[in-house]
Order: C-alpha cells, then sequence, then structure tokens
C-alpha cells in the first residue's frame, strides 16, 4: 500500500530532505528561537469530551511538521485552536517567542497563522480573486477587482498554483479550490500554514503536484502543518511528525527515527492487525448488470453517461473516482432514489430500472448510502425504530397493521450484540452514537435483510481504524457469503484491500474496470483525473463495456 | 385625443413611481438583510409601525424630516428585535419574522388610534427638478416627484455600488452565502448580520412613512394593504439585485395605479378585480422568477435563513 504512491516521488521527497536539513542545521543552533509557534499544555473541552489535554506542539521555521491521529484525537480541534477559532480552557500558545492571543481568526492571520480546512471555506458563488481578499482589512473601502486580480494571478504563479483569478469557485474542481484556498493565506502574508487532511479530495496526481508546492513553500522559509491520519504521507512530505491518540500528545519524532509501523501503533495505541482476512470465494453469476445508463445530476446536467458495469455474487466491485463524479447518483440510480433517463438495471435477469425504492428493497438489494445519517437512518429515532425502518412491513416485526414492539426490540437487541454496536440503550436516539456504531448498525440492519446486492457508498468515510476494520470483516464475510457488493470510495487503499475489480469513474464515465492483479496506483490515478481511459482494454472483461 | 392618450399614460408612469417607492424602500432593505443572510417577512408589520411613527410625529412637531426619522427608528427598533431572536437566540427566522408581523400590526393600530381622520399639517410634495423633469413622458414620471423619491434613486445607486465595489459590501454578502468562510477569514457574523438586519428594518420603516406622509398624507389602520408581502416578492424577482428591485417596484406600482386609473375611466371591469391585480401580478412574477432561477445558477444568498453557529 505505502510503496504504490511513494516510489514516483522520490525526487520530491529527496528535495524536501535537503532543505529539511539545512532548517535543522539552523535549529540546532538555537532551539527556542527556532519556533515559529509553540503551543504549551493547550487543554480543550467539550460537554462531555476532553479534546485536548495539556498538548504542547512546537513547529520550527521551514518545515513541513505532520500531526498524525485518528479521527476523533483531537488534531483538528487543536488546529482550529491554533487558527483562532476555538479558545483554548488551559494553556499558551507562543508566535515566534512572544505570547499571543487568538481570540479569533483574524488575530491568527495577523500573527501570521492560515488554515486550509478541509471543508473549504470558499464563497461558491464569489470569483477567486473576491475569496482571496475577503476578510481583509485593505484597501478598506473601495475595491479595485482588476488589480486585485493581477496580485492574484502573480502570486499563485509564483508558487506554481495555477488559478484562474476571475474564475468563479463553483466552476473549480476541488483541487483549484484547494490552489485558492492555499492562495488565499499566502496572500495574507501567512507564514504558518495549517492544512486539514488536504489530500482527502486530491487525485494522487494532484496529491504529488502539492507536495511539491509544499516543499517549495517550506524552501521559502515557510511553516507547514499537515494533519493526516495518512502514514505514508507522513513518510513521504513531514520533516517532523507529532502524534495525538485520545486528546493526548504521544511523541513528536524526527521522519528519520519514524517507520510506518512505529507510527501505526503510537496513533493506535495497540499493534494494528494485518491486512483484512479472507480468500475471495468463486465468483459466481451475475447479480447487477448495468447496461448504458445515463441520468441527470441535482443541477439538470448529464452525470450518469451511458455507465456499464457488471457486479458478480461473491465478489466486491470498487468504484473509485474523486467525489462528484457520478458515484452517488450511480448508487442512486441503483437503489431507485434517482430516475434513469436511459439504459437498463438489471438484477438477477429482471428489470428494476425505474423502480420505486421498496420494489428494490423487496428484490433485496441493501444500500449504505454516503449520508449515513441522513439518508440512511433518522436520527432523532431510537435504535429499534432504526433497525425495523426496512422490516416493519412483514412478520414477526410485523402484526397485521401493528408493530410488535417486543419483536422488534429483540430484532435490535440481536443486531447490537453481533455487531457489537456499543450503544447506551436501545431507546437511545441515533444521533447520539459515535460515527462507527451508527454505521455498524446501518450495515447491521442492511445485512439482516439477507441482501443478494450490497451496494455501499463510502462505508468507512470519517470513521477511526477500528470501527473501518469492523466494517471491512463485515464487508469480506458477506462477499464471501456469496452476496455481490458495489464498495463506492474514495479511499484508494481501501479499494485495494477489498475489491476484486475496480472501476474507475471520471465525468460521469466509467473510464475503465481493473482486476485485482492488474492494480495499478498511476493509471487509476490517471483515470480519476480523466487523463487516460483504459485504452489497453485489457481490464474489461465479462462485458465491462467501457465508454 | 392624441393629447389625452399621452397625458393618460404620463398620469399612470408617474403613479407608478409614487405607487412603487414605498415597495422599493422595503424591498431593498430586505434585499439588505437578506443578503447578509437573515430573512425578515416581518416587513408588513415593520412598514405598518414605519407609517404610524411617521404620521405621528410628523403631526406633532410638523417636521417631515423628524417623521422620516421616527419612522427610520421605529422600522429598526423591530428589525433589532428580530435580529436579536434570530441572530442571537436563533429562533426559526420565519416563526419571529411572522410573530413581528402580528405585533407590528396590532401595535400600529393602537398606537395609531387617536390620529385616525386627522389631517397632517406637512406631507412631501412633488418639486419639480429644473431642465429634467421637462424631458418628454420620463421628465414626469422620474423627476417631478417628491424629495423621498429622489433619495430613493440615489439609495438605489448607493446599494449598488456599495454591493459590487466595497469591501463592506463583499463581506455582506460572504455572510449570506457562507458564514463559516466569512468567520473564519475574521467577518463579524453576527454583528454583520445585526447591521444589516437594522438598517434593512429603518428603510422598511421609511418605506411605511411614505405611504402615510407622501402617497397617501393620513393614517389608516392596516394601510400598507400587502405592500409589504409584495415586497418580499419582490425580492425574489429581483434576484438581490437592488437594480432589478427599481424595475420590480415600478412594475408593481404601474399595475397598482393602471387599475386605479381604469377605474376612474369607469370602466365595466368590476373594481375588485382591478385591485386584486397586484396581488395576481405578484404571484405571476413568482412562478416565472422562480422557474427561471432553476434554471440558472443564480438565486438566494446560500445561508438564508440558516442561524450561524460555530462548529
Amino acid at each position: 500500500m505505502l510503496s504504490g504512491s511513494s516510489t514516483g516521488v522520490s525526487v520530491d521527497a529527496g528535495a524536501g530532505t535537503a532543505a529539511a536539513a539545512a532548517a535543522n542545521a539552523g535549529v540546532d543552533a538555537d532551539a527556542d528561537a527556532a519556533y515559529v509557534v509553540e503551543m504549551r499544555d493547550i487543554t480543550k473541552r467539550f460537554p462531555g469530551v476532553l479534546a485536548n489535554d495539556r498538548i504542547s506542539f512546537q513547529v520550527r521555521a521551514g518545515e513541513v511538521h505532520a500531526l498524525l491521529g485518528e479521527n476523533g484525537a483531537g488534531k483538528s480541534t487543536l488546529m482550529n485552536i491554533l487558527s483562532g477559532l476555538y479558545r483554548p480552557d488551559g494553556g499558551e500558545i507562543l508566535v515566534r517567542g512572544r505570547r499571543v492571543h487568538l481570540g479569533s481568526p483574524r488575530h491568527a492571520i495577523a500573527a501570521g497563522i492560515g488554515m486550509v480546512h478541509q471543508h473549504f471555506r470558499l464563497v461558491q458563488s464569489f470569483t477567486v480573486a473576491q475569496n482571496v481578499t475577503l476578510g481583509m482589512s485593505k484597501p478598506r473601502f473601495v475595491l479595485n477587482m482588476r488589480a486585485i486580480e493581477d496580485d492574484v494571478a502573480r502570486l499563485s504563479s509564483s508558487y506554481g498554483l495555477q488559478t484562474d483569478p476571475r474564475a468563479k469557485i463553483w466552476q473549480l474542481s476541488v483541487g483549484e479550490q484547494q490552489r485558492v484556498e492555499i492562495v488565499k493565506m499566502l496572500y495574507r502574508g501567512a507564514d504558518v500554514l495549517i492544512l486539514d487532511e488536504p489530500t482527502a479530495v486530491l487525485t494522487p496526481q494532484e496529491a504529488r503536484d502539492l507536495f511539491t508546492t509544499l516543499n517549495r513553500m517550506k524552501q521559502a522559509g515557510r511553516s507547514i502543518i499537515f494533519i493526516t491520519h495518512k502514514l505514508d504521507e507522513v513518510m513521504e512530505v513531514a520533516d517532523r511528525v507529532t502524534v495525538l491518540r485520545d486528546g493526548r500528545a504521544i511523541a513528536t519524532l524526527d521522519r528519520k527515527d519514524a517507520t510506518p509501523g512505529l507510527l501505526a501503533s503510537l496513533m493506535v495505541g495497540r499493534e494494528v492487525g494485518g491486512a483484512v482476512p479472507g480468500k475471495k470465494a468463486a465468483c459466481g453469476d451475475c447479480v447487477l448488470r448495468i447496461s448504458s445508463v445515463s441520468a441527470l445530476g441535482d443541477r439538470g446536467t448529464l452525470s450518469l453517461r451511458s455507465v456499464s458495469l457488471e457486479v458478480a455474487a461473491g465478489e466486491i466491485v470498487g468504484i473509485a473516482g474523486v467525489a462528484g463524479n457520478g458515484q452517488r447518483e450511480l448508487a442512486e440510480v441503483i437503489t431507485g432514489l434517482r430516475r434513469v433517463q436511459e439504459g437498463r438495471i438489471l438484477l438477477r435477469g429482471a428489470d428494476i430500472t425505474n423502480r420505486t425504492p421498496l420494489e428494490i428493497i423487496r428484490c433485496g438489494v441493501g444500500h449504505i448510502p454516503e449520508d449515513r445519517l441522513g439518508t440512511g437512518m433518522v436520527p432523532n429515532l431510537s435504535i429499534v425504530d432504526n433497525v425495523i425502518l426496512k422490516s416493519y412491513r412483514s412478520r414477526p416485526v410485523a402484526r397485521g397493521p401493528f408493530i410488535h414492539a417486543k419483536a422488534a426490540r429483540e430484532h435490535a437487541d440481536n443486531l447490537v450484540r453481533r455487531f457489537q454496536v456499543k450503544a447506551a440503550g436501545l431507546d437511545r436516539p441515533i444521533r447520539l452514537l459515535s460515527g462507527g456504531n451508527s454505521q455498524k448498525l446501518l450495515l447491521a440492519r442492511e445485512i439482516s435483510a439477507n441482501p443478494g446486492l450490497l451496494v455501499a457508498v463510502h462505508p468507512t468515510r470519517g470513521l477511526d481504524i477500528g470501527a473501518a476494520e469492523a466494517i471491512h470483516h463485515v464487508l469480506i464475510e458477506q462477499r464471501n457469503r456469496g452476496v455481490a457488493i458495489l464498495l463506492i470510495s474514495e479511499d484508494l487503499e481501501e479499494l485495494a484491500a477489498l475489491a476484486d475489480r475496480v472501476a474507475v469513474m471520471f465525468a460521469g464515465r466509467v473510464m475503465g474496470v481493473l482486476r485485482r492483479d492488474e492494480w495499478d496506483i498511476e493509471r487509476i490515478g490517471l483515470m480519476m483525473a480523466g487523463s487516460a481511459t483504459a485504452d489497453t482494454g485489457h481490464g474489461a472483461d465479462k462485458g465491462d463495456r467501457v465508454s | 385625443m392624441e393629447q389625452t392618450a399621452m397625458a393618460f399614460v404620463t398620469s399612470v408612469l408617474s403613479a407608478a413611481v409614487a405607487a412603487g417607492t414605498p415597495i422599493l424602500y422595503a424591498a431593498l432593505g430586505e434585499v439588505l438583510t437578506e443578503r447578509s443572510g437573515i430573512l425578515n417577512l416581518s416587513l408588513e408589520g415593520t412598514m405598518l409601525v414605519g407609517a404610524v411613527s411617521g404620521f405621528l410625529v410628523a403631526v406633532r412637531t410638523g417636521n417631515l424630516v423628524a417623521g422620516v426619522a421616527a419612522a427610520a427608528v421605529a422600522g429598526g427598533l423591530i428589525a433589532a428585535l428580530h435580529a436579536f431572536l434570530t441572530v442571537t437566540l436563533k429562533v426559526n427566522q420565519v416563526v419571529s419574522g411572522l410573530s413581528l408581523t402580528l405585533f407590528g400590526t396590532g401595535v400600529s393600530g393602537y398606537l395609531g388610534k387617536p390620529v385616525i381622520g386627522v389631517p397632517t399639517p406637512v406631507s412631501f410634495k412633488p418639486v419639480a427638478v429644473p431642465a429634467l423633469a421637462r424631458i418628454p413622458i420620463l421628465g414626469d414620471m422620474l423627476f417631478n416627484q417628491d424629495l423621498l423619491v429622489y433619495a430613493s434613486y440615489v439609495l438605489v445607486a448607493a446599494l449598488w455600488l456599495f454591493f459590487y465595489r466595497t469591501r463592506p459590501g463583499l463581506h455582506m454578502q460572504s455572510v449570506g452565502e457562507s458564514p463559516e468562510t466569512a468567520d473564519a477569514l475574521g467577518i463579524n457574523v453576527f454583528a454583520t448580520r445585526y447591521a444589516y438586519t437594522i438598517i434593512g428594518g429603518m428603510l422598511t420603516g421609511i418605506g411605511g412613512a411614505y405611504l402615510s406622509l407622501a402617497y397617501a398624507p393620513s393614517w389608516i389602520e392596516y394601510m400598507t394593504a400587502g405592500r409589504g408581502w409584495i415586497a418580499i416578492a419582490l425580492v425574489i424577482f429581483a434576484i438581490w439585485n437592488p437594480l432589478r428591485a427599481v424595475l420590480g417596484a415600478y412594475l408593481f406600482g404601474g399595475v397598482d395605479a393602471l387599475g386605479f386609473r381604469i377605474q376612474v375611466l369607469g370602466a365595466i371591469i368590476p373594481s375588485f378585480f382591478l385591485k386584486m391585480m397586484p396581488y395576481v401580478f405578484t404571484i405571476a412574477v413568482l412562478i416565472f422568477a422562480t422557474a427561471r432561477s432553476r434554471n440558472y445558477r443564480i438565486g438566494a444568498p446560500a445561508a438564508l435563513g440558516l442561524p450561524y453557529e460555530r462548529e
């Protein structure tokens, strides 16, 4: 997993090392003064949670410092404090040796600290230049947009961040939007740049471009704090790494002292289980056959263009791609939530094109939707009610027009036990469960209906390693029992670990399908960016037409 | 014959501007408020309170400027209440706006009791602008009006420049489009929303005062007759753009004035139908405007109606 994406970047990584060495040489002479940012004993409480527990953290000038930890370890909270969005309950912050009070993002920016959030803070209807100048104090009143556009163009090209200052944000790709965010921070003179999981939304190629940019900024003497939970990224770009776990700083290491295994055990606090178990069962009959399906997206534009795909019993077919390239729409047409304009969808030979969701559920299709608390479950209803949402129409839960409360409870109790959902009580609303537990419950509900086909959209997004592992086990187990699984994911490592075949989507098309033994991160990346199709064609077996 | 037709057109156009001006003030106020992300449905009540406060003060002091100022303050106070409820307490904006409409209607009726039917010693009268007023048709329509109408021209131009050429205007729009972004960049979302809600309320109050001090100088209970609601519809029609709001307001004013004049001409259409016209027109325009904005990527500020809370 690690080697796949790090081999191609050895040149960049080498340049980074040289710069880091130069920076370190300076640091050794006068260690304390070289800290651009020093956070001491930072504590932050939220109702019921101690998010940051006396964390100390230092950043040197001209280094890339990775902040590594699982979801909920307190990385984002700590950085939200440094960027002025949250106020700490205890501790102090020093910037260039001077104590500062970062009461608001404005203070942080004035101190030279800028944060690029995971969910971009960009006004979609504004132009790039308008977004860049937003919130600045000069010019005070009258705006000369032409002059600002020129400035933005000059600054962005000097760092190799290509952007069109007059483009509206909603017209830009996610990678371009991220560049705008970085330019925005550079424009206001940030010399400490915080990036919150910046590669989560990028193709491998875009991520590499980002790393090149980071190296260039580092050489210009700026510091970068890089929040991530991906070990290979730490090994690739970081000079130093601080590991957080359960709201505490566990360790700070130089990259040369770190290994992926060491970092993983520091991050999780135990030895991490190896690859996902389970050998692949023999592929059975074709369960889902999608032929030349086209559908409209929410904006009324074509978001699926003649997509053809097959999923066989006992097979996991992964769908890779950058968000917004038709994956969600694909899941929705299969589950009856979106109208098919052209083409047909067959389930075990029966036509389910444009059937209602209920009919499709009755045909044996399970669905783990992208928005698990919005589409998948009802946050304010109890565990029992959520678990019977799809089974309340039939026995044993249904008794004529009534619901058999005891049967429903038993059903819920069974699932909670079997899938080890941690819940304070069956009558508690789902919204009080953690992300991992609510996802386990959703998966449990779908599997308890014994589906022939399971459509899982980003099933482990936002979950910590433990919960994600549990979900992966269940998916493998289902596959081995002969369930056909369509797994839509942005996490290439997840697809590499689980999928028997991977189809890559770009702009509503399937760019190509690769078998497990053809796995090639380079090619997948190019297909995700739309710059390659599977013109070699050898991956498209079993009638997968590539259009 | 031609001269009578000409005179008819001129008089309808001139009346269109006069009838459109109170709606224009309220709509401009609402554009400002909604651009900052706050939906204020209390325009009808706010206009009534503005109308009665302006009238009371003008009758007591005999000073028109004091009357208009009082209307602005009263409108600003109601809007401040709306801002407190929706920004600070995060009450549902629709509910707060509707309750304040009821509140404003009731309060204005109560305050206005003593002055029902009382003649005002002062009112706004048309003042012809030298030279410009002599342009055929348009001169009479645009430049033979009272001072509040002229002030509205300045206001429209100022608001347009403010929206599209100034930093505070850009910041205001960012608060309505993406408060998280604005907050992360150090723009005070709460203060911005308070400020533009209150300024919007002040303009709405002035719109009310135009009714009681210029359009029909008097106080009659419920004299707005739905103009506040029309102004809200107009904001959608205008796609939150002050220039388009002018067009819409005069269009509504024209329909209103036309109905009145057709009645005077002694047409055989029942007067109820003519009085209905502005409201039917509102519905038609709304259908038209929303059908359009679904096709184009233009429309409401993205965060309109959503309370902002830091995560």
